[in-house]
């Protein structure tokens, strides 16, 4: 079966969806799976982490020239996580961007948060426009699950973020 | 200040057996693990640093309409006892209480709400775990609570949130939404049918996990399993807990359908393994809290299945929480080898059975 994103390579992921009771299946291959962010979640089971980490072995968080000095903040060595399984401080997530993207695919099977957005204390106006859009969509999906409960406490985050502009 | 830990009823509104399906999930929590932007994570923390968040959390949640007449506990300043029986009623987490430690982490402490059923653990592996704590099957109504939580906590403390990896967190198991949402479900009928291994694998490839009585690493006790949300990134928060909700509901008809052939097939057995579980428990003179735990569950699916009329989950609940050893201990007033914890323990379920439980089967005297 040839891939239905680029219709070349063989299909080797079959992803199957359920949205609103439909069941749609893509199938596609190992490049535009991997381009869609949609390689499939490892099978972690119930293995810790370091366990996690030591069973991809090395071939899996490519040592990069990075590691020479940590990360800038905390001074924590990408060895170090290896073994611990923890990061040090929010920068790391920056400074190791690249492996733990890697990583997260693994785990979660994607890189992209797509939950809730953050409004800092004092946010700027575009953190407040991504806040509002993402807010709409929840509300949106909301009603069209009939929520009606959750889409009455978001249309009220809506109208409060409003009302403080 | 009044001692919270001395009422007896402290943090425990989740056991009232009030939620849906009661009867088989004894609690559903949701979790959201936070932490402040311009700090180090927990394990990279000086302790000076770890107080000084403390601190500052305690200042948010006196501006939290849901927190700000909640209790608030230093765990340094708890005795052992006091930190066991908040670990033993599921407040707490080990790590926070630090049982098979030195002692608890500086700085960790726990806010809980008094009428709220929610509560934060601070300085557990993220600075803050937001979690509210229900009874029965309800997750809708526990994250909204959370969430709630949230928006007020976030609006005064400023958090670690990068644009693509949503709220950073110490393990990256937890980034994104740092959402762990979990019901705790009684599954006899499917142990007892062995039909239980088939229904962890289908759980762990839709991208759940299970876990026993007390989280993660622990061992499954009275066939209670935690069932949770294994990926917290790529979803969306109302994703999955819909996704959980859906599956827990799957194996609650499979519990369901495994009962009506237990009782289809074998009715004498189930009767009779119900009513001998009773019976130790009303009159034997010393127990371990793992053979009450298993006794329990025969009693639980018996209660759930009106064989046993007259006994309520309520009950039962308490049972499983004040049959502990640390509670047992605060009850005695003083410390407890095993062997004496035993027979308080043997002692507390017969009185409790003889108030609150003492029925016959039918057809008897």
């Amino acid at each position: 079966m040839l891939c239905d994103h680029c219709g070349e390579n063989e299909a080797v992921i079959h992803l199957t969806q359920i949205e609103n009771n439909q069941m749609s299946t893509f199938h596609l291959c190992e490049s535009c799976a991997a381009a869609k962010g949609l390689e499939p979640a490892a099978n972690v089971g119930n293995l810790p982490l370091t366990e996690f980490l030591a069973q991809m072995g090395k071939g899996m968080l490519p040592e990069v020239s990075v590691d020479a000095g940590g990360c800038a903040y905390c001074g924590m060595r990408l060895e170090e996580f290896k073994q611990s399984g923890r990061l040090g401080c929010p920068h790391c997530y920056v400074t190791f961007e690249s492996q733990l993207k890697t990583l997260l695919r693994r785990l979660h099977g994607s890189t992209q948060h797509v939950g809730k957005v953050y409004l800092p204390p004092d946010p700027s106006e575009a953190s407040r426009q991504e806040r509002l859009a993402g807010l709409r969509r929840k509300l949106e999906k909301a009603v069209a699950s009939e929520d009606f409960e959750r889409a009455a406490q978001i249309r009220d985050q809506i109208r409060s973020m409003e009302a403080a502009r | 200040m009044l001692d919270f830990l001395t009422l007896p009823d402290f943090g425990l509104g989740w056991l009232d057996a009030s939620g849906p399906y009661a009867d088989i999930v004894l609690s559903t929590r949701v979790r959201l693990a936070r932490n402040l932007q311009g700090h180090r994570f927990g394990s990279r923390m000086q302790d000076s640093e770890r107080e000084q968040i403390f601190e500052r959390v305690q200042q948010a949640t006196e501006k939290s309409s849901m927190l700000k007449s909640g209790v608030r506990l230093d765990m340094a300043s708890l005795t052992p006892l006091s930190r066991q029986i908040l670990l033993e009623r599921h407040l707490i987490s080990r790590e926070l209480s630090g049982d098979g430690r030195d002692g608890p982490p500086r700085g960790a402490g726990l806010i809980l709400g008094i009428h709220e059923s929610v509560g934060v653990m601070v300085n557990e592996e993220d600075h803050l775990r937001l979690q509210s704590l229900f009874s029965g099957l309800r997750l809708a109504e526990a994250y909204r609570a959370v969430d709630r939580l949230d928006e007020e906590l976030g609006s005064e403390l400023p958090y670690a949130y990068h644009h693509d990896f949503g709220y950073l967190t110490t393990c990256p198991t937890n980034v994104g939404t740092g959402l762990r949402a979990s019901v705790l479900i009684h599954l006899p009928g499917l142990v007892l049918t062995k039909e239980i291994g088939r229904v962890l694998q289908g759980i762990n490839q839709v991208g759940l996990t299970f876990r026993g009585l007390y989280g993660e690493g622990s061992e499954v006790v009275g066939n209670f399993f935690q069932i949770s949300n294994q990926t917290t990134l790529g979803k969306s928060e109302d994703d999955l807990i819909e996704h959980l909700e859906r599956i827990v509901q799957q194996v609650i008809q499979h519990e369901l359908q495994a009962r009506g052939v237990l009782m289809r097939d074998a009715p004498a057995v189930i009767e009779d393994k119900i009513w001998r579980a009773y019976g130790l428990l009303r009159y034997a003179r010393s127990l371990s809290f793992e053979e009450v735990m298993n006794l329990l569950s025969g009693l639980r699916m018996g209660a759930s299945m009106k064989l046993i009329p007259g006994l309520s989950v309520y009950t039962l609940n308490k049972i499983m929480i004040y049959a502990q050893a640390a509670h047992l201990e605060q009850a005695a007033g003083r410390p407890l080898s095993e062997a004496e914890s035993d027979l308080h323990r043997a002692s507390y379920v017969r009185r409790i059975l003889a108030t609150e439980g003492d029925v016959a089967p039918e057809g008897d005297e």
